[in-house]
């Protein structure tokens, strides 16, 4: 241990410890700006600079690591002009248009700012004298060059957590900026608008494109039928914008929220999580069928899941060679969507042409999704907008709702119900845990062999897990798996993803079926979710819905009673004619830049 | 055109695929071709194994590392104080005028780049100016027509 005062006050901590976390640990706190719990040091802000006996200058405590005897002081007059100077100087190149911004009360250079920096700035404001590029190339997001004070947590998070660096540091100087390959349009290089960035951003210069005014319109316009779906990972994180603590489920509030603000029907993601699961599961069965019995060498393994946008983009930039591994599934919100307007509109009588479709998500990347040529299958653009978590907190302070009071309330039916299975789709490991509950049953006519059909070795924070199952006593239809051992592995984040994905480049991948997730945690930690993020964060929402899942009375997909009903009124069964169409999908190989 | 992919190639074989290689194979091409194309740093990515935003990032912050079309020969006119009180200005309207570009452009038959450069170490020969890798000092306007002329005849 090193022993060290702080403000006069002694501590002993770990070799390696930071001073700044050192001060943590005696609830002394320092402000930051560029330092962030998901990624690695990078000491350029220098707001968290701090007075060390016997040293030249002030040293940023994020990056400077205890010794023996230290003597910090963080508190001193130097301190707190230095910082005062830091801020002052940062918000000399950054467009302060706070009133009008996006991010406002909700920046983190701002609220900097409040506390050492208010009243007349003494630098000279050099935003003026600088052209700057604002990119609205993405459906997903905006990138403001005005608002970037060059903190690099994005580019930071999309090389340590997403290996994608889309965006690097260029130029130097007064004129260094965090540019994308030669500058060209986020729109057309390899970002696959997964948004952790935007959820990293201290300030507004990486936002999510906000479609909060269509949607508005839509509802305020007589003559449309709103209608609107919710993901599972948006339940348990939404409170968090609205004055909760991490880990509060809000579902029947968020429900009864949505009713309010006026959208005619409220249906859930979960209904199609379920309807994946039909589709992915008979997918997976039918493939290994026609590998294992019908020797046809066209079926690739392993197969991988479809239903993270951010994942299938990196995939088709990255690995297109493995397109044909990936299911032919749509995500659960592109399946909602193409039913929304055929199957649903019949049921209810109304002309699709009149349908205007919202999800909500916990997603940037659904935005891109949502645009995606190919997302017509049911003859119109199947998701008209996608809201993020934070979209929808923001309409709901909007409509005036006293959220906290609101009475819980229900799903409207035929899209609306769900089951356990479904809610896990949210976290790292529930679309394979959900897969698995239903493909064991059609295979075996048993339920899966874990206590309370809680499959936990695919759950958890871990960049790679992986399983094994047996599949034993199959039914006649299934003989050929019998004693077979199915293999299966999960990534999140797509630092992980690359890791199985050069094993399967190599020809050294075991698996059969692999989940990925683009986001840390899954779509809990989505890059639509309520900032800030942290793994503490992500875990609290994982709990929360697996509790979710634990109090559902149904917990099994092929139980969903709606999905049971669409297939006999509409679709016949999984993997039909009809159900490709509408249902599934194909991906476009993209340059690797 | 010349062939991008073995130009890396056997700049990858000279210094190796690690991240350090970076820079001597970025540097290698520049001597070659006076600039990095798109299609160079996607091919030094992909050789690397690194995003070409990277390589990109890494080009932009250094000024001898252009990522804009140049002639085959880049004029950088020196523009520090020295230069400038020597006669920089004449000796950058000498060249304007001869080769009718500004400085920044490069001329229609990719022969010529003008470009001002921050101190190249001649202060005491200004003004200076370089060609490619070679300095030419204590610049006169006659002196510039000159050794253009030159530049011009070896085309």
């Amino acid at each position: 241990m090193i022993n060290l005062t702080i403000n006069d006050q002694k501590v002993a901590v770990p070799a390696g410890t930071t001073v700044l976390e050192a001060a943590k640990s005696l609830k002394i706190n320092i402000p930051t700006l560029c330092n962030h719990p998901d990624l690695c040091v990078a000491g350029n802000c220098r707001v968290c600079v701090v007075e060390q006996k016997g040293a030249r200058t002030l040293v940023a405590s994020c990056a400077t690591p205890v010794s023996e005897g230290m003597e910090i002081n963080t508190n001193t007059l130097k301190v707190r002009n230095a910082r005062r100077h830091i801020v002052e100087l940062l918000l000399s190149e950054h467009r302060s248009d706070c009133t009008k911004c996006y991010k406002n009360t909700k920046c983190e250079l701002q609220a900097l700012a409040n506390e050492f920096a208010f009243g007349d700035n003494i630098f000279l404001d050099l935003v003026e004298d600088h052209s700057y590029t604002i990119d609205r190339s993405s459906p997903s997001f905006v990138k403001d060059d005005s608002k970037c004070i060059r903190c690099q947590r994005c580019v930071r998070t999309c090389s340590e957590l997403q290996y994608i660096s889309a965006i690097a540091v260029a130029n130097k100087g007064a004129h260094q900026k965090i540019s994308s390959f030669h500058d060209r349009p986020m729109s057309h290089v390899i970002c696959t608008n997964c948004g952790q960035c935007v959820a990293r951003c201290p300030t507004g210069a990486l936002t999510e494109k906000t479609y909060i005014d269509q949607v508005w319109d839509a509802i305020y316009d007589p003559d449309k039928y709103v209608i609107v779906q919710t993901a599972p990972a948006v339940r348990v994180a939404l409170g968090e914008d609205l004055g909760y603590d991490p880990g509060e489920r809000v579902t029947g509030k968020m429900v009864n929220a949505l009713r309010q603000i006026g959208f005619d029907s409220v249906l859930d993601t979960d209904f199609s999580a379920d309807l994946t699961i039909m589709e992915e599961g008979t997918e997976l069965l039918t493939r290994l069928k026609k590998a294992l019995v019908d020797k046809d060498a066209s079926i690739k393994f392993p197969m991988f899941t479809s239903c993270s946008p951010g994942w299938i983009k990196f995939i088709e930039h990255k690995y297109p060679e493995f397109l044909p591994n990936l299911s032919t599934c749509k995500s659960p919100q592109q399946m909602f969507g193409a039913l929304a307007k055929t199957f649903y509109a019949e049921k209810k009588k109304i002309d699709p042409a009149k349908v205007v479709s919202v999800s909500i998500m916990p997603c940037t990347a659904k935005k891109y999704e949502a645009d995606r040529p190919e997302m017509r299958a049911s003859g119109y653009k199947d998701i008209d907008f996608v809201l993020t978590t934070r979209e929808l907190a923001v309409m709901i302070k909007q409509a005036g709702l006293d959220f906290r009071n609101l009475e819980s309330a229900g799903y409207d039916n035929i899209m609306g119900d769900s089951t356990g299975a479904a809610v896990i789709f949210g976290a790292t490991g529930g679309v394979m845990e959900a897969a698995l509950r239903t493909a064991y049953e059609i295979v075996t006519g048993r339920e899966v062999p874990f206590n309370n059909l809680n499959i936990t070795p695919v759950r958890g924070l871990e960049g790679v897990k992986e399983a094994t199952v047996k599949i034993e006593g199959c039914t006649d239809d299934w003989k050929f798996l019998e004693g077979a051992e199915l293999k299966v592995a999960i990534a999140h984040g797509l630092v992980n993803a690359n890791k199985l994905m050069a094993e399967v480049r190599e020809g050294k991948s075991p698996y059969h079926f692999i989940e990925i997730m683009a986001c840390p945690g899954g779509c809990i930690g989505g890059g639509g979710q309520p900032i800030p993020t942290s793994k503490e964060i992500r875990q609290n929402r994982i709990n929360a819905i697996y509790s979710e899942d634990e109090n559902m009375v149904l917990r099994k997909s092929h139980d969903n009673p709606d999905v049971i009903a669409l297939y006999k009124e509409f679709l016949g069964k999984p993997n039909s004619h009809k159900a490709h169409e509408l249902l599934h999908t194909h991906y476009v190989e993209r340059d690797n830049f | 055109m010349y062939e991008v992919e073995d130009l890396v190639k056997d700049l990858s074989t000279k210094y190796g695929t690690g991240r350090s290689s970076l820079m001597p194979i970025l540097q290698g091409i520049v001597e070659k071709h006076n600039y990095l194309s798109d299609e160079v740093m996607v091919e030094v990515a992909k050789t690397l194994d690194i995003s070409a935003a990277e390589v990109y990032g890494t080009a932009s912050f250094y000024t001898f590392l252009d990522t804009q079309v140049r002639g085959k020969y880049v004029i950088r006119v020196c523009k520090t104080i020295t230069c400038s009180m020597k006669g920089k200005g004449e000796i950058m309207q000498v060249i304007e005028d001869m080769l009718k570009i500004r400085p920044g452009e490069t001329t229609p038959d990719r022969m010529f780049s003008l470009l001002e450069t921050n101190c190249i170490g001649w202060c005491h020969k200004a003004p200076a100016i370089l060609i490619n890798e070679i300095p030419y000092t204590e610049l006169t306007p006659e002196k510039v027509v000159e050794i253009l002329k030159s530049y011009m005849k070896t085309k």
